[in-house]
């Protein structure tokens, strides 16, 4: 199935390009509104960057490969990432990762059969002095307790 | 004490307060000064970078050349990607026209008039208020092409905000410059230097935003003012970072210089149960820990801790207790910089997984004395024999945790006592993830 940007899109990406000099530095703005449409990083939207920034589609992959953020498979609606990096371990990060996993079900990077949660471990998201923290798609869950994730999680579950 | 930074004004990050708290003056004093002045300065002001490295602000400035063909850049680095660090977010989110003001004068000085922003892609939040100040100066005509007449200047600088995708090493100044490109994050080999050869092949200058958010009140005050604060050869205030196993973990913005234990047990309110402290890490985990009985008379500045066998780095504080093991968070930090290894180099790709596997096998039980010596060996064959940085900052907690906690270690490794790691660790390896 071919990837087409939204016209929306195809504006954006056009700002995006004002700023740089060279159309190549375009490419991880790109990324992220094709991400934001898209869900993910298929080799149909490479295919569509390639031609909408008139870049070659081996400089697409070599940084939607290099970078974290951009991913390669589909992920979940919510999309949990568990900071157990230093900071947020000394304060008990291991014991949230423990839980999510066992309440979801679901390994590092996995998504639950319904497609409603995947989990991360990531490394140090700059929260440190809040730790332990989690991130659900763009907002930041900080100072966490096993009880506060647990009231996330179950009104993440009830919420459809 | 006075904050310069972060002043403990109310809503200082809405423009009306910024600006009837002197906000834009030292813009507007800037303007009537020559670049070589504002360069001077910063120089005698002895500012000093606040991302690591600690060199010499204004130095750094005057390696830029004044005549050249070819367009100027100033990167302003809001990666924060080291752990432990986590002072930009709170300029981003209470004082970001501070931010911007610095950035206008930095780029006057060096004549720049393209800058970019680098800010960590996790932080939406903070990218999104950024961009929100950034917008509200372009309106005002604080930045754009209307300065010339809000200013009265002939010189006028764009400002962009490029968000990072999740990359580490993209807080080194020449990987920085590459991800900006759009291309990986790979260091670049220097020199040349970015001041000869940088975005683009042009001049380009690339400072921390809690250095460059130092700028606006050195040039209103005075460098004189500037240069009292604080320890002599290291002046100013910083954002220290306390975070781990303190009572109130958090920012705390003091002069240089201050005692390592006053910042711990005053204002980062001691530690938990009132137990023993283990470990400090000064400044960020790629900087050498010092043992709870090496922090009596330690001082805050880059002096001083390198007197003491350590680095200030970013003033990222991580507090360890006396219960912590010291294996696992080895371990833990070994493993992100394995993790974080741009591929490069081979003694930093290769070393770095070498180091995690053995201390995996420590952690498994299956350890013996000769696997600690063998890790100062791998940690000294990567320890500058990379492009860039990121080796050092691998192999430093290596060498210096295992010298300096020995003991520790040994009582992992003997082969009679099987250590038996929490199981957390162990997790790891259960959890799919790819090793690189």
């Amino acid at each position: 199935m071919s990837f087409k940007f939204t016209e929306e899109n195809l504006k954006k990406i056009e700002e995006a390009r004002k700023k740089y000099p060279t159309s190549l530095a375009a490419v991880m703005p790109t990324l992220y509104i094709a991400q934001e449409q898209n869900g993910y990083i298929s080799n149909e939207v490479i295919d569509e960057i390639a031609e909408v920034l008139g870049i070659d589609k081996v400089d697409i992959l070599s940084v939607v490969t290099f970078y974290t953020m951009y991913h390669t498979k589909p992920v979940g609606k919510y999309h949990i990432q568990v900071c157990t990096n230093v900071s947020c371990m000394l304060r008990g990060a291991y014991d949230i990762w423990d839980l999510i996993r066992n309440k979801l079900g679901i390994y590092n990077m996995e998504v639950t059969p319904d497609g409603k949660f995947s989990i991360e471990e990531v490394e140090c998201m700059g929260a440190c002095g809040y730790a332990p923290m989690i991130a659900i798609n763009e907002d930041y869950y900080e100072n966490l307790t096993l009880e506060k994730v647990e009231e996330i999680l179950n009104s993440l579950l009830n919420n459809e | 004490m006075e904050r310069i930074v972060l002043p403990d004004i109310p809503n200082l990050n809405h423009i009306e307060v910024y600006l009837s708290n002197g906000g834009f003056e030292a813009a507007k004093k800037a303007f009537s000064q020559t670049p070589e002045d504002i360069i001077d300065q910063v120089k005698k002001s002895g500012l000093r970078g606040r991302g690591g490295a600690a060199f010499l602000t204004g130095l750094k400035w005057s390696f830029m050349p004044r005549t050249t063909d070819k367009p100027k850049y100033l990167c302003i680095n809001g990666d924060e990607s080291e752990p432990g660090s986590f002072k930009d977010r709170q300029i981003f989110e209470y004082n970001p026209f501070q931010l911007i003001e610095g950035i206008i004068i930095t780029c006057y000085a060096i004549g720049a008039q393209t800058a970019y922003l680098y800010i960590r892609g996790e932080y939406h939040k903070w990218i999104k208020l950024m961009q929100k100040a950034i917008d509200t100066a372009y309106e005002k005509g604080f930045l754009g092409e209307r300065m010339k007449e809000t200013f009265n200047t002939d010189f006028y600088c764009n400002l962009y905000i490029h968000k990072g995708a999740g990359a580490y090493i993209c807080g080194e100044e020449s990987a920085l410059m590459n991800s900006i490109e759009g291309l990986r994050g790979y260091p670049r080999v220097k020199p040349p230097f970015p001041a000869q050869r940088g975005l683009w092949g042009c001049p380009t200058t690339i400072n921390n935003v809690e250095t460059i958010t130092n700028v606006p009140p050195i040039i209103l005050k005075g460098w004189e003012w500037f240069s009292k604060i604080g320890e002599p050869k290291h002046p100013g205030t910083l954002l220290y970072g306390v975070s781990g196993h303190v009572n109130k973990p958090g920012v705390y913005e003091l002069p240089t210089g201050i005692l390592l234990t006053d910042l711990i047990y005053n204002y980062a309110g001691g530690i938990p149960g009132n137990k023993k402290i283990k470990c400090v890490i000064p400044g960020g985990t790629s900087m050498p820990p010092l043992r709870g009985d090496q922090l009596e008379g330690v001082r805050m500045d880059a002096e001083s801790l390198k007197q003491a066998g350590s680095a200030i780095g970013t003033a990222g504080v991580i507090v360890m207790d006396e219960d912590t093991n010291l294996l696992k968070v080895l371990l833990r930090i070994t493993r992100f910089y394995h993790h974080e290894s741009c591929g490069q180099c081979t003694p930093c790709r290769e070393g770095t997984g070498w180091m995690e596997k053995i201390l995996h096998r420590i952690a498994e039980g299956n350890g013996t004395s000769k696997d600690l010596d063998l890790l100062i060996s791998v940690a000294n064959n990567i320890e500058g024999n990379t492009i860039c940085a990121l080796g050092d900052a691998a192999a430093w907690p290596v060498k210096f945790m295992i010298q300096r906690f020995r003991d520790e270690f040994e009582k992992y490794v003997k082969p009679d006592i099987k250590i038996t790691i929490p199981n957390k660790v162990h997790s790891l390896r259960n959890t799919k993830l790819p090793l690189n």
